[in-house]
């Protein structure tokens, strides 16, 4: 392999690994604070795509607009979701809680298929992100500079936020303990919606770069992604933000060189993930940068 | 008393044994198909009961260790000329092409070989817990599946496998059915499933009363295992043909709506929600074709009746926890204490 198609391989796998670590902050915010596998997550990415797609096909917005809403109204959807499926079960055993999510992501899927169909439909893609930009001989798609520098941007912002604002202080309380933390006076159901709404925006912008990535969008395409973030995001050590964003990068990394180094494996690219996953858990059970968890009696 | 619980239980066996003979000889093909279905539906519901319901492991695996029973049974099961006519692409690998057994052994090795599959996945993860252990066997599932779609010298890739005989009958499914629900009574009857309970209810209590956590967990898991793979083979030989998009994560869902139905831990409430999940499943296809009600043309919504299990699901673990059965099982007392409390208010 020459360098130029290794350095291509790279920029692309950083692409894809910050599109990853995007979607499973969504996936450590909420697991940090509820200790839920939020399996609507990956559903969350395929209403924003479609979304896009209607503003645009029936509504004909301009593309930047038909983005906005779509984030607005999929945060609106992730925080209704935690409202009616995941509150009522706040002080259940915890199997009925990731029952419930498993339900409610079957229940959108499936709903999405009555309402938009089963047929596979394209997504637009303005110009400006299919740009070819020419890079020392490496050509490569704008889109591939712009997912990272967008999520680098919205990671930062994130972090700030969890670090060193109030509200991100009431967060890391609450993902502590959750009773002391109601009894320092935190709105802990507030808390717990503001985090779905962080997770479900970020899920947003992630799920209308995957639409950009792969322009074919069905009811299906969160699936993969929703699976493989919440990888990423135990990989990293679940609960941990920096942990998530190195998960994702490990993921989306390994995922390309394995199909650029290896090729006779790109049928097992999708297998890659659960692979990683499950080295991951033998080895560090709390991922690579998560904490050791004491056992409570 | 002991006797006569015996007694009836003999008896409404018998009954239910005439009941399959009469179905056997006198149903059509549609209706037969669905009885097959509760049967398999049952063994596979107790399956993931097992785990889920009596041991407290949250489990997602079983689709995968179904596509290895049902691959295992129909490729032994085939005749070596359908072999070459399926395998066109690439041959099936030596001695595959050429062994042809009869169901029965084929069922039992299915069983096995889809056990063994769960054991080596047990080993490393079943140190997981909860939802880590959810997370890790769903990723398995998915494994095997690549696999399947990989490996084409061996599972025919994609294409799947067709023109299995169809050898399972309602004798087959029902038979089955009746005899892993005795062998799953006196499982979680025995000392060993009290330990599989309290295990669920209080894993460090358990282990401190001296249970071996690993060896309960990981016999648990495969024999969990080893029935669906069962069902996954009897599955194969009804319908006659396996595809790896058959096994895909829906299918756990089904099996996983089942068990909630009925109620996690409760064997009469998994062998009832079998049989109504299974038969609303087809009678719900109504919602999915084309109707027409007089002049009124109703088109069929593909995919309804997926909604309409997914809100069944919810309604249930928002609302009603326990599903029917609760932990409860049944027992003939119910049908005297509620004859006795006849009696009074007819003496009264």
């Amino acid at each position: 392999m020459t360098f130029q198609l290794f350095l291509q391989h790279l920029v692309n796998g950083i692409s894809l690994g910050s599109l990853y670590a995007l979607i499973a902050i969504g996936y450590t915010m909420v697991y940090g604070i509820l200790r839920l596998i939020n399996f609507a997550h990956g559903d969350i990415i395929m209403l924003a795509t479609y979304i896009v797609f209607f503003g645009i096909l029936i509504f004909s917005l301009p593309w930047w607009l038909a983005f906005i809403i779509s984030i607005i109204l999929t945060t609106i959807i992730g925080v209704t979701v935690e409202r009616a499926a995941y509150r009522p079960l706040r002080n259940a055993p915890r199997i009925s809680i990731l029952i419930s999510a498993i339900g409610v992501s079957f229940l959108i899927e499936n709903l999405s298929l009555v309402i938009f169909g089963g047929r596979a439909k394209s997504f637009y893609q303005p110009h400006i992100f299919t740009k070819i930009i020419n890079f020392g001989g490496v050509s490569l798609m704008s889109l591939t500079f712009i997912i990272p520098v967008t999520a680098g941007i919205l990671l930062y912002c994130l972090t700030y936020l969890v670090n060193h604002t109030k509200t991100g202080m009431a967060m890391r309380a609450t993902a502590r303990d959750f009773e002391t933390a109601r009894l320092m006076g935190i709105d802990i159901n507030a808390i717990i919606s503001l985090t779905f709404a962080i997770g479900s925006a970020l899920a947003a912008v992630g799920g209308i770069m995957w639409g950009l990535r792969y322009p074919q969008i069905h009811p299906f395409i969160g699936i993969m992604p929703g699976l493989k973030c919440f990888i990423a995001a135990v990989v990293g050590g679940i609960g941990n933000i920096p942990g998530a964003m190195l998960g994702g990068f490990i993921l989306g990394l390994g995922e390309i060189m394995l199909v650029a180094l290896l090729p006779t494996l790109t049928g097992y690219r999708d297998a890659f993930a659960f692979i990683l996953l499950i080295i991951i858990l033998l080895v560090r059970p709390t991922g690579i940068l998560g904490e050791k968890i004491a056992e409570k009696v | 008393m002991a006797d006569r619980k015996k007694f009836y239980t003999g008896i409404s066996l018998l009954l239910f044994i005439l009941f399959i003979y009469w179905a056997d000889s006198s149903w059509d093909g549609y209706k037969l198909r669905i009885f097959n279905l509760c049967g398999i539906y049952i063994i596979l519901a107790l399956s993931l009961n097992l785990v889920n319901g009596f041991t407290g492991l949250f489990s997602l695996g079983t689709a995968g260790f179904m596509a290895v029973g049902a691959y295992t049974s129909a490729l032994l099961t085939m005749s070596p000329q359908m072999k070459e006519m399926t395998f066109f692409l690439k041959p099936l690998i030596w001695p595959l092409n050429q062994i042809q057994i009869p169901f029965f052994p084929a069922l039992i090795i299915a069983g096995i070989l889809s056990g063994l599959v769960g054991f080596l996945i047990g080993f490393p993860v079943l140190r997981l817990r909860g939802d880590y252990l959810a997370i890790a066997t769903l990723g398995f599932g998915e494994i095997l599946r690549v696999i399947i779609i990989n490996a084409q010298g061996l599972t025919n890739g994609a294409l799947g496998l067709k023109g299995i005989p169809k050898y399972t009958t309602v004798w087959w499914s029902w038979g089955l059915a009746l005899l892993t629900i005795f062998l799953m009574v006196n499982i979680v009857k025995s000392s060993y499933g009290r330990a599989l309970k309290a295990i669920r209810e209080d894993e460090i209590a358990a282990q401190a009363m001296g249970i071996n956590l690993f060896y309960h967990k990981i016999t648990a898991f495969t024999l969990s295992a080893f029935f669906a793979g069962i069902g996954g083979a009897l599955l194969g030989n009804l319908i006659t043909t396996v595809d790896p998009t058959m096994f895909v994560f829906q299918l756990t869902f089904q099996i996983l709506l089942i068990v909630v139905l009925g109620g996690m831990g409760s064997i009469t409430g998994s062998v009832i929600a079998a049989v109504v999940v299974t038969i609303l499943m087809e009678a719900l296809r109504a919602v999915e074709s084309p109707m027409t009600i007089g002049s009124l043309y109703i088109p069929g919504i593909p995919g309804m009746r997926m909604v309409i299990f997914s809100v069944l699901l919810m309604v249930v673990i928002l609302f009603y926890r326990q599903g029917f059965m609760g932990q409860r099982e049944f027992a003939w007392e119910w049908f005297s204490r509620k004859g006795r409390r006849h009696e009074q208010s007819a003496g009264s």
